[in-house]
């Protein structure tokens, strides 16, 4: 009885936390998308997403491609890690956070200047009068590749980090048994490592890919005119075009999307009635 | 002896108490310190203030707090639309914002605007009498004019062969890829509204779809939409052109004087960007003094050197330091040089939500890419295949444990 007592009270912070900051604004998220500009019911809001399909399309595209990249630059980054001594292992873990000291926005407008067509990868590059590029060196900015690598280049610490905790966590007796019994390298990969750091992958997955799918900055500033992604479309309608309506539906569209691909991934990282799913 | 040591004594002080009023602000006395110690919410455009030192100008909010002791929370914003829906949803209080003419006439008229009168102002004389009374605000109720500015076609002659004339030149394939197109609305339409010989300010249906159509065949020529990145990418020359604001032309030129400036034969906007309180403001009596000092010659006269605008401030523009900037003819353009100019008004309801949805038209236009749906394709496939290969194994272990157990 007074157990129960003590752990309400020790919830209760987060409980309100939650409720007002997550459940709260979610209800305000259904409410618009659900009325009018005038506050009536109406469903005009979520019937009009049918033209936006292709550009929600395109976002997932784009933030699945960035999170398959992470987690292939991640996966074995942190199994080295892992594996290294404790004072390494510290210096790593501070180079991985190192540019998450810095702001988002900062760290994407340098970015941009890196990758212009006069920015300073190019002015170097036309500096050392490669052979053969007495014109434009690299065409970076302004295409899908320079938004993917502005995706992985600001969220591939929230891959590396769950990746990390896990691969600490397995046990390498393990690893020496399957290698005594003659297991080859890639067998050790496949049967031993993979599988026990599949909730690492989970939880990596999901860390990239939110927010990736509903970025908008990134995608302004690396991606220029030749495509909007459909964060940028729902800033716009809270921003310029002063309809929260559609951009609640929107909104509240991509959520359900996202949980989709998170429950398809799940199946993936399948937790236990599913026993050995990677095999 | 001691009479005359006394004497200078007071002559030096006298000296240097004129000495101190010269260098300060007109009607020192008026601000009083009843508001020492308040805050007062500044919300004004990007790179829209002096706020330095540098080069004999000065840091207008630190001036300010001095003078007063009211200390200045300066926020900026992007847009007319960014700051209208900013102060009509409520989320934030701001004690002075300084909006273009168009949307002022329009917060006016759904009452987000403070009354005032601005003869109160020991400063308001200073203002040009050609700005007062303006359309927007007939009887002078609600804003005081900040700058005057027009929007014109910045170019770098480097990568620019010919000298433009028209707007067209923004449609020309030559230069795909290295122009750039302001990414607000009302400014974008602007452009081809003035190649089809189109007023601004229509509600024409079929005018505003001839628009939208222009801006969509534009897209693929384009760079990018930008605004305050402006700077960046025609300083670097990066792109080749942009319509933009005449004062923002003035600090790039600066940066990078390859670059040009002309107004298009078919015509530009002009405005007005001018101070007024809010109605939510928190401190009326505070923004009204930030509005003074505003119009004091001297912080006038920094201001309109450090922002490039023209300046609607007699004080500036009689000023003997001001007088090369008074000359030039892309800020106060005379007779001769005056292009055709126009004034965005407000627009019906019906008209902006039109704008709103055309200008998300333009910008989802060309977003297909056929390789995202073979992406999809492939991937899909592939979750099919795996998730169906792992059942048949499941099976097939099920099987084999029924054999064993059966055994």
């Amino acid at each position: 009885m007074k157990n129960s007592l003590t752990k309400k009270i020790v919830a209760a912070p987060y409980l309100l936390w939650a409720a007002i900051f997550i459940i709260v604004p979610l209800i305000f998220v259904v409410y618009y998308s659900l009325v009018d500009a005038n506050g009536s019911f109406s469903l005009d809001s979520i019937r009009s997403i049918g033209k936006y399909s292709d550009i929600m399309l395109n976002s997932i595209w784009l933030g699945f491609v960035a999170t398959i990249i992470s987690l292939l630059i991640a996966y074995p980054l942190a199994y080295i890690m892992a594996r290294t001594t404790k004072n390494m292992q510290r210096t790593m873990m501070m180079l991985v956070m190192l540019p998450m000291w810095m702001n988002l926005l900062i760290r994407t407008y340098s970015l941009m200047i890196l990758l212009q067509d006069t920015g300073i990868i190019n002015s170097l590059l036309g500096a050392i009068h490669l052979p053969g590029a007495n014109h434009l060196q690299f065409h970076m900015i302004n295409t899908r590749g320079a938004v993917i690598l502005g995706m992985v280049y600001n969220y591939i610490p929230y891959m590396i980090l769950p990746l990390y905790s896990i691969m600490a966590k397995i046990d390498y007796g393990l690893i020496e048994a399957a290698q005594d019994l003659g297991a080859s390298k890639l067998q050790v990969l496949r049967k031993i490592i993979l599988p026990l750091s599949l909730p690492g992958i989970a939880s990596g997955f999901t860390m990239v890919f939110v927010p990736s799918v509903s970025t908008f900055y990134i995608s302004k500033k690396l991606g220029g005119s030749t495509f909007s992604l459909i964060g940028d479309i729902i800033e716009m309608q809270f921003k310029s075009a002063n309809n929260y309506n559609l951009g609640a539906a929107l909104s509240l569209i991509l959520m359900v999307l996202i949980l989709i691909c998170m429950a398809i991934m799940n199946r993936f990282t399948g937790d236990d009635d599913d026993g050995g799913v990677l095999i | 002896m001691m009479k005359k040591l006394l004497f200078t004594l007071v002559t030096l002080s006298l000296l240097f108490a004129c000495c101190f009023a010269a260098s300060a602000y007109e009607n020192e006395a008026w601000y009083g310190e009843q508001n020492a110690g308040k805050v007062i919410n500044v919300f004004n455009w990007g790179e829209y203030i002096s706020d330095t030192y540098e080069d004999g100008m000065l840091d207008v909010n630190k001036e300010f707090e001095k003078l007063t002791g009211i200390h200045v929370n300066y926020v900026t914003f992007e847009s007319n639309e960014d700051m209208y829906a900013k102060i009509k949803n409520g989320g934030a209080s701001y004690d002075i914002i300084i909006p273009s003419d168009y949307m002022i006439e329009r917060m006016a008229k759904e009452g987000l605007l403070q009354q005032f009168d601005p003869n109160e102002l020991p400063n308001y004389h200073y203002i040009d009498r050609k700005y007062l009374n303006m359309y927007y605000d007939p009887d002078n109720s609600y804003s005081v004019p900040y700058n005057v500015g027009m929007v014109g076609l910045i170019y770098n002659t480097k990568m620019v062969d010919e000298t433009p004339t028209s707007w067209k030149i923004m449609w020309d394939e030559k230069y795909a890829g290295k122009i750039l197109m302001i990414d607000n609305p009302r400014d974008a339409f602007a452009i081809p509204q003035k190649i089809l010989g189109y007023s601004f300010n229509s509600t024409d249906e079929k005018e505003l779809a001839d628009v939208a159509q222009m801006l969509i065949d534009q897209k693929p020529l384009l760079q990018s939409y930008v605004m305050d990145e402006v700077f960046n990418k025609m300083e670097s020359g990066e792109a080749a052109m942009v319509p933009y604001y005449v004062g923002d032309y003035m600090i790039m030129h600066d940066v990078n004087p390859d670059l040009a400036f002309v107004y298009p034969e078919e015509g530009v906007n002009i405005f007005v960007d001018a101070m007024c309180i809010p109605k939510s403001a928190k401190n009326i009596d505070a923004a009204k003094m930030y509005i003074n000092f505003l119009l004091d010659p001297e912080i006038a006269l920094t201001n309109a050197w450090y922002i490039g605008y023209a300046s609607p401030n007699t004080s500036v523009l009689e000023s003997e330091d001001y007088e090369e900037m008074a000359q030039n003819q892309f800020l106060y353009p005379d007779e001769e040089h005056m292009p055709n100019v126009e004034y965005f008004h407000n627009l019906p309801q019906e008209t902006l939500t039109r704008f709103s949805q055309l200008w998300n038209e333009i910008k989802l236009a060309g977003g297909t890419n056929v390789r995202v749906y073979v992406g999809f394709g492939v991937t899909a496939f592939v979750i099919v295949a795996y998730l169906s290969y792992t059942a048949v194994q499941k099976r097939r272990r099920e099987k084999w444990y029924d054999f064993r157990s059966s055994k």
